[in-house]
This record gives structure tokens, sequence and C-alpha cells, in this order.
């Protein structure tokens, strides 16, 4: 094989209409409803109807039987491009780019991109018993019923790698909820501090109660068009200057401390044509803190094993100098399936748009958003990750 | 140091009793053949024949270079603790109430990271010794323990959910008239059964040994013959809310084939005991077992079968007879299906020609009543659930698993029959 | 009236008592034990088949197996190699009124009490006749032990050298065919032979003998405690099994008086 390929930008594509279904912990609608509300949403904030959505993206962990397939019907969409993306907490990211993809090739005008999961008082549980066949022969029957036994030995080995401890986790934590108590959506609404994150019971040890998301029900949302389509409609928009994916990466290290993102991050910042010093905001996947690290280092905002020393000497909230997950993340928001996966991208448009619901971060221009998803046996898969630019226009 | 187990104290009679809950038991096929190797306590993982990778999870493609050729092998037990985390929340009801419980990653020396269970005497960045075994919902799980014998090992409560230890808990031996029952008692007692029910048939005649027994300390005669359903109920009715253990001892064992034989009367008793007495048992048993799958320390754990090898692989010198244990094994099996998921182990002890009468006339190798007894011991201790005692059983153990069909012919067409 | 109506009568009025001399068909009752390396007895067993359930619901029945010889049973001579070629020797074929049959019971249960491996003898059948008179033909002899008194492990009372229980030698058997041509004999405890009678000359002489004149034989009786030494009759109809050697009975006595 010769070299790669040279990526094509996306030029003229941009993404639009950031929706969120306001997320419930428990409810008894299906995923069809919390993914329905959301495509309504997004009509009314676009004004397209039915015949104009001629894409559709969904991700969802609680449609079972159904797909994106059966949905066109449901909801009465004539597709010519679908796509069902099962990715947990990379599908927002990999939504956007596969979207982004089809639209600047001209196989589709208009893609609504949706996830959605539901929370029946059961259906946590029921969700993690089905979630993949390596976790349920290696993973389940040694107790946790979850991925918090997964994370907690990967929290574990990472803080005895780098000598990390629960405090610096707690940065992260305590960050998002100052973050979180500005944003109308949060389930989360009292203050966190880090007494109170230091003092909580042990779920898996290393890993405590304030480490962990709350599952919940909700859908995000939102739009990719081509430019010319979103100021036409009056919306204001976000650009995509760079994104990636990656499965499986690092399948050889006995415990996962790294992820997909530090095996592509010199391409992946060459194509955004910025370096992680432009970055305004950084949205990361935050189903537990040492993921966020993870992120962090891997994505190039600092050397390898230095996140705890990062977040020690940075603000991570919205009004300090590295705003990170402004809506207050999963963490605080709650995990609401696989629109958690959508949480930080749909934030991020928000932010570059000038929409923020909770603060705003000053003069937000530039976006990175990562994703991570799948926990499989012992460790999670997908990694996916963005950069946006504000489209600086009014629409 | 794991904390020495207590002797039980007397069941509290207006307590609930525990129910018997599991742990999560869905498996793919291939990670069946996992559980199937575990149940008879051997470590094995997929090695791929292309390429020499070990495999872990199962699978059914090597994930270095795509074959489908992967072939299960014994590994070294060896292994080293990278990590490890102790919950004290889980989904799961069975874990829910055991909690704290530890679990961690665990480098094996053939390569794969596996979950394991943690022994209490287990640390981050021990070397460890790695077994697979059955857990409460029968399918197979690691579990790490210390790399070196420690005090108390087999008291640990993450190891004794794999195990059926007898260690303070209550034995019943079906028979106990023969020399093989005479030698299980004694070896129950001395792996701290707290108490052994000695099942006596036919009381009106006297047996070889009987003073020496009942003069045992720990034991309770209760009046048991397993071809007589009112016997077997009655006995049930009486103590089977206590047996924690059963072992069935009762055999009967004539030699000849078919048509060596003239009549069908001495089958007919060889099925009596054999098949039809441990169905009895099963069916006046096995409920009150099954409903005390998780009722504390001395939890109802293990059903014990004795079955001849040839229960496999018929030998026409004992042709009928092995007939006879290809019933009652073909009944553990389907035995399984009634324990299932109630935390008792259907528990399948192979032997060979016994060194007793009824084989007098057999050349050795014959495996002594205390030789199977030490045996069945050590496979409740180890919690497996199937076993293979003496120099015969093992190796005919191993051919039927090379090749049924030409140790069905080995034993069929060579006149060695002696 | 006739003789019948007046039997009946006494029989419904209690002036005729029936003595039931049978013991419980029980799985527990002992058979008789026989080196591993034969046939051995079966013991009764029952199987319920259904009692007003699922299995059936309005009724209750059960499946019974045994042995020819289980319980208190009856020997026909073709169960002895002696008694193989005689004619109408398998319970199927004797003359059924055979089943109905005076009894004289002789009474040795203070000299079994004794001494369990008591043998009966010509002399001791001789000293009693000269009290209670010469044993009829055609009866039955019933020779009284309290065996049936013992129960478990002394009712077989199995030694290391076999069984000792009492039984009749051969001359008291030949005195009882040649001198006073009874139908059979019967006893309380498991065979008609002593526990020992394994050793005598011939061995077994009560089967040996009994069977090879055609005679039969009663086993595991109880109540002969309540029989008067002369006067009951006795009822044993084995089962009408096709070429039986024997049958589980019912075995009833018809007392006269008190």
């Amino acid at each position: 094989m010769g070299n790669r390929a040279h990526r094509k930008g996306y030029d003229g594509v941009v993404v639009t209409a950031p929706v969120t279904i306001p997320y419930e912990r428990y409810s008894p609608k299906p995923a069809h409803w919390w993914i329905g509300r959301a495509l309504k949403t997004l009509s009314t904030r676009s004004k397209l109807e039915a015949k104009d959505i001629d894409g559709l993206s969904v991700s969802s962990f609680t449609l079972f039987p159904d797909t994106a397939v059966a949905l066109t019907q449901h909801f009465g969409l004539s597709p010519r491009w679908l796509d069902h993306i099962p990715m947990g907490g990379a599908s927002g990211v990999v939504a956007l780019r596969r979207a982004a993809r089809a639209v600047a090739a001209g196989d589709v005008e208009v893609v609504a991109c949706v996830a959605g999961d539901a929370n029946h008082v059961n259906s946590f549980r029921n969700t993690l018993t089905a979630f993949s066949r390596f976790s349920q022969d290696a993973s389940y029957p040694y107790g946790s019923g979850g991925p918090n036994a997964s994370f907690a030995l990967m929290t574990r080995n990472y803080m005895n790698a780098y000598g990390v401890t629960r405090e610096d986790f707690g940065r992260i934590c305590v960050a998002q909820r100052v973050n979180a108590l500005s944003f109308p959506h949060a389930l989360m609404k009292k203050p966190l501090s880090m007494t109170d994150y230091l003092g909580a019971r042990a779920v898996a040890d290393p890993v405590h109660l304030f480490d962990c998301v709350m599952p919940c029900a909700g859908a995000e949302g939102f739009l990719v068009m081509r430019e010319e389509n979103a100021r036409a409609l009056g919306l204001p928009f976000a650009r995509i200057l760079s994104t990636t994916e990656r499965h499986n990466a690092f399948p050889d290290d006995p415990i996962q401390y790294r992820g997909g993102w530090a095996l592509d991050k010199d391409e992946f910042w060459a194509m955004a044509g910025v370096s992680p010093d432009a970055v305004d905001l950084f949205e990361t996947y935050d189903d537990y803190p040492v993921i966020v690290m993870m992120q962090i280092e891997d994505l190039g905002f600092c050397g390898k094993g230095e996140a705890a020393e990062f977040v020690r000497s940075r603000a991570l909230t919205v009004d300090g100098d590295f705003p990170h997950n402004t809506s207050g993340g999963q963490l605080s928001v709650g995990q609401a399936g696989a629109a958690g996966g959508y949480l930080g991208l749909v934030e991020a448009v928000r932010q570059l748009t000038g929409e923020a619901l909770g603060a705003q971060v000053e003069n937000a221009k530039i976006a990175a958003v990562s994703g991570f998803g799948m926990i499989n046996f012992d460790r999670g898969l997908c990694t996916a990750a963005a950069v946006l630019v504000s489209g600086g226009g009014d629409g | 140091m794991v904390d020495a187990l207590k002797p039980p104290k007397r069941k509290d009679p207006l307590r609930y009793t525990r129910l018997p809950l599991a742990p999560p038991g869905a498996r793919s096929r291939a990670a069946l053949r996992f559980t199937a190797r575990a149940a008879e306590g051997r470590l094995m993982l997929q090695q791929c024949e292309a390429c020499g990778a070990f495999a872990y999870p199962p699978r059914d493609i090597c994930g270095g270079c795509w074959s489908d050729e992967l072939r299960w092998r014994d590994i070294p037990p060896e292994g080293k603790l990278l990590a490890e985390t102790t919950l004290h929340a889980s989904t799961n009801v069975y874990f829910r109430e055991r909690l704290p419980w530890r679990i961690g990653s665990v480098k094996l020396a053939a390569g794969p990271v596996v979950l394991a269970h943690l022994h209490g005497d287990v640390r981050e960045g021990d070397d460890v010794r790695i077994i697979a075994r059955t857990d409460k919902s029968g399918q197979g799980v690691l579990m790490a323990l210390p790399a070196k014998e420690t005090e108390n090992m087999s008291d640990d409560k993450a190891l004794r959910a794999l195990t059926c230890d007898p260690k303070f808990r209550r034995v019943l031996v079906t028979d106990v008239r023969t020399p093989l029952g005479q030698a299980v008692v004694r070896a129950a007692l001395t792996a701290g059964a707290s108490k052994v029910f000695l099942g006596v048939a036919r009381e009106w005649t006297p047996f070889a040994g009987r003073e020496a027994l009942y003069a045992l300390e720990n034991t309770e005669v209760t009046p048991l013959d397993v071809t007589d359903g009112t016997s077997v109920s009655e006995a049930a009715s009486s103590i089977g809310g206590k047996v924690d253990i059963l072992i069935n001892t009762a055999q009967y064992a004539r030699p000849g084939t078919a048509m060596a034989r003239r009549d069908v009367v001495t089958a007919r008793d060889e099925m009596e005991v054999n098949f039809f007495g441990a169905m009895r048992l099963l069916q006046a048993f096995g409920p009150a077992m099954r409903g005390r799958g998780a009722d504390g320390e001395n939890s109802a754990v293990a059903w014990v079968n004795l079955l001849s090898v040839y229960a496999l692989s018929n030998w026409p010198a004992y042709g009928v007879n092995a007939a006879t244990q290809a019933a009652a094994h073909s009944l553990s099996q389907s035995a399984r299906a009634d324990f299932a998921g109630s935390g008792v182990k259907v528990v399948n002890v192979f032997h060979g020609p016994l060194d007793d009468e009824e084989h007098q006339p057999l050349p050795p190798p014959k495996v002594t009543p205390m030789a199977l007894a030490s045996g069945i011991m050590t496979a409740l201790k180890e919690g497996v659930e199937q076993s293979f005692v003496g120099d015969i059983a093992r190796d005919i153990a191993e051919r039927w698993r090379e090749d049924p069909g030409l140790l069905e012919r080995e034993l069929t067409l060579t006149k060695n029959l002696e | 009236m006739s003789l019948l109506e007046t039997l009946s009568g006494a029989v419904m009025s209690g002036a005729v008592r029936t003595i039931d001399l049978t013991h419980t068909l029980d799985p527990d009752f002992p058979v008789l034990v026989l080196p591993p390396e034969f046939g051995q007895c079966q013991p009764f067993r029952i199987e319920e088949v259904s009692r007003y359930d699922e299995r059936g619901p309005a009724w209750y029945w059960r499946n019974f197996s045994c042995n020819e010889h289980t319980g208190t049973h009856f020997d026909a001579p073709i169960h002895w190699v002696t008694g193989k070629d005689l004619p109408h020797s398998s319970v199927d074929t004797i003359d059924p009124a055979a089943f109905i049959r005076p009894a004289c019971v002789l009474d040795f249960s203070k000299e079994v009490a004794k001494n369990a491996d008591f043998v009966l003898t010509a002399d001791h059948i001789k000293a009693w006749e000269k009290t209670h008179g010469a044993i009829p033909a055609g009866s039955w002899v019933l020779f009284r032990t309290d065996w049936s008194k013992r129960s478990g492990e002394e009712y077989l009372n199995l030694k290391e050298d076999g069984a000792h229980s009492p039984g009749p030698d051969a001359g008291a058997i030949r005195y009882l065919i040649n001198e006073r041509d009874v139908i059979g004999f019967g006893v309380e405890t498991i065979g008609t032979d002593a526990g020992q009678g394994g050793h005598f000359d011939p061995p077994y002489p009560a089967h040996t003998l009994l069977h090879g004149a055609g005679r039969y034989g009663l086993q595991c009786l109880k109540n002969l405690d309540q029989l008067p030494p002369k006067g009951a009759v006795i009822i044993s109809p084995p089962l009408k099994i096709k070429h039986g050697s024997g049958s589980p009975l019912r075995v009833l006595a018809l007392v006269e008086g008190k």
C-alpha cells in the first residue's frame, strides 16, 4: 500500500438545528417516541417537512426489534439515504461525518441525525444483559452487571501507571457540575463540592458514585445540509473542519489506557488546519472521568499521562481557560443511552452558534468534540472526534 | 489471610430461606465449550492452529489471522493480577446479595488478559494461579487464587461459591452397606462434614463393618433403600431438608452381556438400583436441595453420582451393567437441567471396576473404595462436575475423548475381556 | 339349613371366628437372601400410578411387584426340583379343594424361645400326638414357633454362618408324609426348612421331601398362637399364576367357639 490518499474536506456542508428532548430519569415512553419527538423538533426549528428530509441517521439501544428501517414507515419518511449507527458514545461524531460526506457528495440534501433511548424502570438492566457477546461471555458473569467494573479496572490501572488521584478525577466532575447548574436540561441540579465527590460511596473501587453517569431517557438531534440550504432556512450553523473515527485500536494493550484518537491525532489536526491550542471548548465523552483524561491526552491537549496535571492547572468551567463539557456532560445532565453520544456534539453546535441554553462560552469559535463507545468485554472499542468551527454567519 | 469459616449456627426457623439466585448465565456456543472444560476443572483456551495465538473471550475466528482453526488447549494456570476492583454495587441480584465482591484483570502466561474472580489472599501485582470452574449458574468462570497455598484458603467466600466443599456441610451417603459406602462416610467426615447420614437398606440383614461405622461420631443412621419408593420418600421427609451433599453410593453390578445371561431378572435388579434408584432419590431429595442452593454457609451444593466409566462406552465383560450405567449417566444429564440455576452441582464421578467382591475375578488395576472415596472428596473440594478416578477410568476417558467410535471397537471386538 | 348356610351363618355371627394368618405385604418385610451370585428374591414393591391427581383425577391405584415367594406365601411342588415332574404341581393346576383343609397346630414356641436352631423331629410329633391324638390325613401341620413375633434383623437371624431359625429334620417330614399323609407343612419363618437346613441330610429336607411327594408349604404365617391344636380350618388359595411355583396369598383360619 502506498501513502494514504489526501482526505477531502467538508466544504459547503454544515451542521445546524441542535435539539434536545429534555431528559427524564425514568419514563414509560419507548425509544420511538423520543426519536420521533426529536424529529418533530428538528422540523419545527428548520421548517422542513417530511418530504424535505431525504436522509435519516439513527442511534439507539432500545429500539428492538426495530432499526432505522422500521422508523421510516413509523415516521412517514421516504429517505434516499438511511443510516443506523450502533456506536454508543461515538454515535454523534460518526453520524455527523457520514452524513456530511453524503451531503457533500450530493447523495442527499438534508440528513436528520437523531439519537434517543427509552429508560423504563427495568430497561437499563435489560440493555446491559444484551450488550455484546464478549461482555456476555467474559464480563457480566463477574458481577458488575454493567461497565462499572471494566472502567474501575481501567481507572485503577491508569491511576497506578500515572500517579493519578481521585481528586484529579474530581476536578473534572466538580467543574462539570458547575457548568450543569446553568443548563436547564441537566438532571443534576445540586452543586457538587470536592468534599461531596471524595466522600461519595464506592461503586466499584476506585470508581465512586460521582464518577458514574445516571441512566435516563432522552433524545438529541441535529441536521446536516449544504450551507446554502441552511442560509436559505435562516439556520445558524457550524462548519466541519475535521473528523476521525477508529475502532478497536491498540488491541494488545493489556488494559486500556489510550484510545484510537492517539493513532490518528496528527492527521486529524492536520485536516482541521488548527492545533489543539486553538480550541475554545472541548466536549468529551464522559461516561467516567478516566476516559475524559484519555481524550485530553490522546487528542494532543497534553502528553500521555499528563492529563491529571492538565486538569490541575486549567479551569474546566465555561468561564475557565479550558471550557470542557459546557452543558455539564453526561455526568451531570444524565446519560440518555445513545443520545449520550450526541450530547457533546449538540452542545458544541449550540456554543458555536451562540445558542447555548446555559452559560455561553465567550467568543466560541472552534470546538473539539470526541466520542467513545461500546464497552466490549474489557474496553471501549469505538473512538471518534471532530473539530467544528462557527459558521460565523447569522443565517 | 482469609478468616476461617465458622460452623454455621442452627437455622432460625422464622427466618426467610435465601432463594437460590444465579450469576448471569447466558453464553455463546463458543463460551459453552469453555464451560464444558471448566466443569471438569480444566483451564483451557482456544489456540489458533495457524498463528499460535491464544484467544479470549472464546470466539469463532482468530483475531490475529482470521483462521477458523481454533483448538481448545490446556494452558498453564499462571498469571499476574494487573488491576483489581471491589464491587460495591451491582445490577445483578446474585451479586447484590454478596457484595462487596472483588474481581480483577489477570494477564495469563499464555497471553490473553482475562477478568476473574479474586481470592481474598491475592493482591494487585501478585502472581496468581488461575482456575476455571462452573459458578452457580452452571457456567464457566475464572478465578485467581494465591500462587501458593494460604491458611484457610478453601474458606474464601468467592472460592466456596465455586466449590462444593464438604466442610461444615451435611452429607447423605445413600448406601453404607458396602466397603465403598463406608469409605465415603469416613472420607466425608475427614473432609469436615458436620454430619453424615448413613443410608441403610434392609436393616433386617447385618453387614460387615456395621458396628465400627455406627460408632463414628457425627453420623446418623437413616433407613433408606433406593429400590423402594416408600423408603426413599420416608427418608426424604425425615432428613431431606438437611442434606447439603448427596452421594449416591448405591450400586449393583453383575457380569455378563445379554446373551451371557438367561433372563432380565438381574438386569432389572441392576436397573432398580442404578437407574430407578437414582431417579427415586432425585424425585424425593432433589426438590428440597434445589430450594436450598443458597441457604447459608451450609447450603445444598452437590448431587454426586458414582458411575462406571463404561457408562461412556460399553465393556462387554459387564455389558448389561454398563447399559444400566449408561442409563444412569443419561439421567444425570437430565438432572443437570433439573438443578440448573439452583446452585446445586451435579457431580459425576466415573470410576473403573472397584476392588470389591463384585469384581473379584478382574485383574488389577482396580480402584479401591478408599481411593474412590478420596476422589469424590477431591471433586467436591475442587468444585468440578465431572471427575475420573483411577487408572482405568482415566484411560477410558482419554480414549473416549479421542475417538468414541474407536474405543467402542476396541472394547467390543478385541477378545481381551478377561 | 344347609351345611354351608350353617357355616356362613356361624362365620357372620362370630360362632366361627376368622383368624388372619397373613403378614401385610410391606416393602420392608424381609425376603430370603441368597449369595450374591444367585438370582435374588424380589421384595414387595409398590409404585403409585395415580392418586386423584393429574395422573388419574378420580382414582387411586398402584402397581406392585414381588417374587412368587414374597411375604406370606404358598409353595407349590414345582418350586423344588424334586417336584418338577409331578402332575398338578403348579399353583394354577392344584385341585382347589386342597386350599380348604383342617390344621393341626404343633406348639414348640417354648423350645424355640430357648433355641433358635430348634429342630423338629418325628419324636416331637409323636409326643404331640400322644396328647392331641393322631394327625388326620389331608391336614396342614402348622409349626408354631412364635417366630412371627420377631421383627427386623431378628426375623432372618442371619449370622456369618447363615440364618438361624427352627425347622424340621428329614425324619419329621418323612413321618408326616408317609405315616400321616398331610397335605402340607406351614411355618412362621421365611422357609419351611430350618435356617441351617442346608446342612441337613438331605439338604433342605422340608422342601426336598414335601414337594417331591406333591405336598405344599406355607411360609411367613402369623397368629398361629390364636389357633387350637386341632379343629381349625385353613383357607389358603394362592393366586392362579400360570406355571406358578408359589404365590403370596391371604391365609385365613376358621376357628370354632369363643
